[in-house]
């Protein structure tokens, strides 16, 4: 593929708001993880929450979106002189030229989830107020933010789990090369909700204490929220060093099973050797790699094999979910920005609260964090239903 | 900024339209359109257990894509695949949030698995063995033609044949007051970069300022409206007449697509 720029962009997780404040706690592996006291849920757990999500302000005229995935939406696009990038864009492409591209998994289904507990008691019936298209539905977040911005080129959601905030680089990526559009908005936000909290519970998939990812002792996921979005656009001319590019994009799918990876993981080499493929780079050419890296048995170890299979034992690799948390349909942008920040601050973080890798393990996890140049950096998105995504990030040439 | 591609295969299912010949026929004013609930086969390419836990609107997404895949002669497995949706399965998720409003909150983990978006595309590659990349979208009201306009540039861009597969099926109450649509309507296409033989027209596709088609037949109109994957119908009346001429599509509120179809003698 021919590279693309990654012009601007910003994350706002438990970890910060903005890139600096993500960064300090990366360099300082902090974790934004707490036991969780969100909303009226009453599991044993730890989640990555956003403060400050419900003070964000929506604009009168685009009411109809109220939810707390909006909002999130809200509070992260004014980090970073994002929202102004956007609209210089805008201004410099048209905004027929620019599209919207953003990955979620439940969207504002928490506002269904509290539409649910105010049905009429004779009828059933939701509230007047609730709205499903602008909330509850998958496009709302994308359509938020297409007329948050004033953007009129193509717009979607894609909601392919876990790999959607991911799998949105290679919607944007098709555009721009087919000519349709000059820059593309993507990212992905996802917001905490009722669903999956008590969804992974239902699998035994939540751990009771802030997830451990490789540790010999992981025993499931702490669920986080976030929203990142970066701004794309063609490599022009004459770029300074510093730049980031989208350097390749893979995709595949497992063919195994609904909730649990391909226990070799073939899905996920097959991903991460297509975005090698698409990038003409080799697996000696990776620094690091931000793996998935979740924290459940089975997702480690999958991936853990794939990883060696495709670049032996020796290539660093950690996950920043002990940090973050699974933020879900918003981790693969969360970790595009993370790869980024780690491309251009010569860091490698370490993976905080694994407290001993698992020995069974081959991949190269490190938990101490690595300042050393690094040039390229894959990073893994993996999904139910078997979805898998890999980028890889870097400098120029 | 012109996408073209063959359209070599199709699926059809939707209320009174059990597969593409009875669309085609109904389409191309061959047979009048009879309006009757939507008769969703259980697919063969799954095991009993995947059988007992899919929904509706898996059955009619995987009905769809075997139809248009047998019809282009393509082997499921190697076919990328793009789903678009307007909801996934809207049973499942009521159910879901049911559970969540009662004491307890006690939820099905298959539920919970099932409700992702890429259920469908999920069970598809289970199904089928696809490997490929699958990319699951939605785009509210403008579903089918977010789905289209991915499809043709995946087509262009990476020249490989891709599957598409618009779906939509109802919420029940009370979502269903909130989300009107009436029951499940599906449109599947293989797209591919060269003219093969089982293809039956070349599309070239732009997006537009013009008004988007409509029917005459107050029946056919509704079904449009319906459902967000029968925002193909335009296109597909087009594909059923076999004379080639232009379609314009309902995208999103600032854009239409129109499609140009020339017809493969």
């Amino acid at each position: 593929m021919r590279p693309l720029l990654f012009k601007n962009f910003t994350a706002t997780s438990c970890i910060g708001k903005g890139v600096a404040a993500t960064l300090e706690s990366l360099l300082a592996q902090r974790s934004g993880l707490r036991n969780c006291e969100f909303e009226t849920v009453d599991i044993e757990t730890h989640i990555g929450e956003v403060a400050g999500v419900d003070d964000a302000r929506l604009p009168d005229h685009l009411y109809k979106f109220e939810c707390r995935n909006n909002r999130l939406a809200e509070l992260a696009l004014h980090e970073d002189g994002f929202f102004e990038a956007v609209q210089q864009a805008a201004e410099r492409w048209g905004r027929r030229r620019v599209g919207v591209f953003l990955g979620t998994s439940t969207a504002g289904i928490l506002q269904t989830e509290l539409a649910y507990r105010e049905r009429d008691p004779v009828s059933g019936a939701l509230p007047p107020s609730f709205e499903y298209g602008s909330t509850h539905n998958s496009f709302s977040v994308a359509d938020y933010l297409r007329r948050r911005c004033r953007l009129e080129g193509p717009a979607v959601a894609v909601s392919c789990a876990c790999a959607s905030s991911a799998k949105v680089f290679g919607s944007a990526r098709r555009m721009i090369e087919a000519g349709l559009i000059d820059a593309a908005l993507v990212g992905g936000v996802d917001s905490l909700c009722l669903t999956t909290l008590y969804g992974f519970h239902s699998l035994q998939l939540t751990s009771p204490t802030p997830c451990r990812p490789f540790d010999a002792a992981r025993d499931g996921i702490s669920i986080g929220e976030a929203a990142a979005f970066a701004l794309l656009e063609r490599v022009p001319a004459g770029l300074d060093g510093g730049a980031v590019l989208l350097l390749g994009i893979g995709e595949s799918s497992d063919a195994y099973h609904m909730s649990a990876p391909h226990p070799e993981g073939l899905g996920a080499r097959r991903a991460m050797e297509a975005a090698l493929a698409a990038a003409a780079l080799e697996p000696g050419d990776i620094d690091y790699i931000n793996l998935h890296g979740t924290g459940t048995p089975s997702n480690d170890r999958s991936e853990s094999q794939a990883v060696t299979s495709v670049f032996g034992p020796t290539t660093p690799c950690s996950s920043t979910k002990g940090a973050t948390g699974h933020t879900l349909g918003a981790a693969g942008a969360l970790e595009a920005v993370i790869s980024a920040l780690a491309v251009k601050n010569g860091l490698m973080p370490g993976g905080v609260h694994t407290n001993k890798v698992d020995p069974t393990l081959t991949a190269h996890y490190i938990r101490e964090n690595r300042r050393a140049p690094v040039a390229r950096v894959l990073s893994n998105s993996f999904g139910f239903g078997g979805t898998n995504c890999s980028l890889i990030l870097g400098r120029t040439g | 900024m012109t996408l073209s591609a063959y359209v070599s295969g199709l699926g059809v299912l939707g209320p009174g339209l059990s597969n593409w010949p009875e669309a085609a026929a109904v389409l191309s004013g061959q047979q009048a359109y009879r309006p009757a609930a939507a008769v969703l086969p259980m697919p063969t390419i799954l095991a009993a257990a995947e059988r007992r836990r899919i929904g509706r609107v898996v059955k009619l997404a995987l009905a769809i894509a075997l139809e248009a895949t047998s019809q282009a002669g393509e082997d499921p497995a190697e076919l990328a695949s793009v789903f678009s949706s307007s909801g996934g399965d809207g049973h499942n998720c009521h159910e879901l949030c049911l559970a969540l409003s009662l004491a307890g909150r006690e939820i099905s983990p298959t539920r919970f698995a099932n409700s992702v978006h890429n259920a469908a595309a999920g069970y598809w590659s289970i199904g089928t063995g696809a490997m490929a990349e699958s990319n699951v979208l939605c785009a509210f009201d403008a579903s089918f033609t977010a789905g289209l306009l991915e499809a043709l540039t995946q087509v262009a861009v990476d020249q490989v044949p891709v599957l598409l597969v618009a779906y939509d099926s109802e919420y029940p109450q009370p979502l269903h007051a909130k989300r009107p649509i009436p029951d499940t309507f599906g449109v599947a296409m293989v797209l591919t970069p060269q003219r093969r033989a089982p293809s039956l027209a070349r599309v070239d596709a732009t997006l537009s300022d013009l008004e988007c088609d409509r029917f005459a037949d107050p029946d056919l109109e509704a079904l449009r409206c319906a459902f967000p994957a029968a925002r193909s119908l335009p296109l597909l009346r087009l594909l059923a007449a076999r004379t080639g001429g232009t379609a314009i599509l309902e995208y999103l509120d600032v854009s239409r697509m129109e499609v140009r179809i020339e017809p493969c003698a």
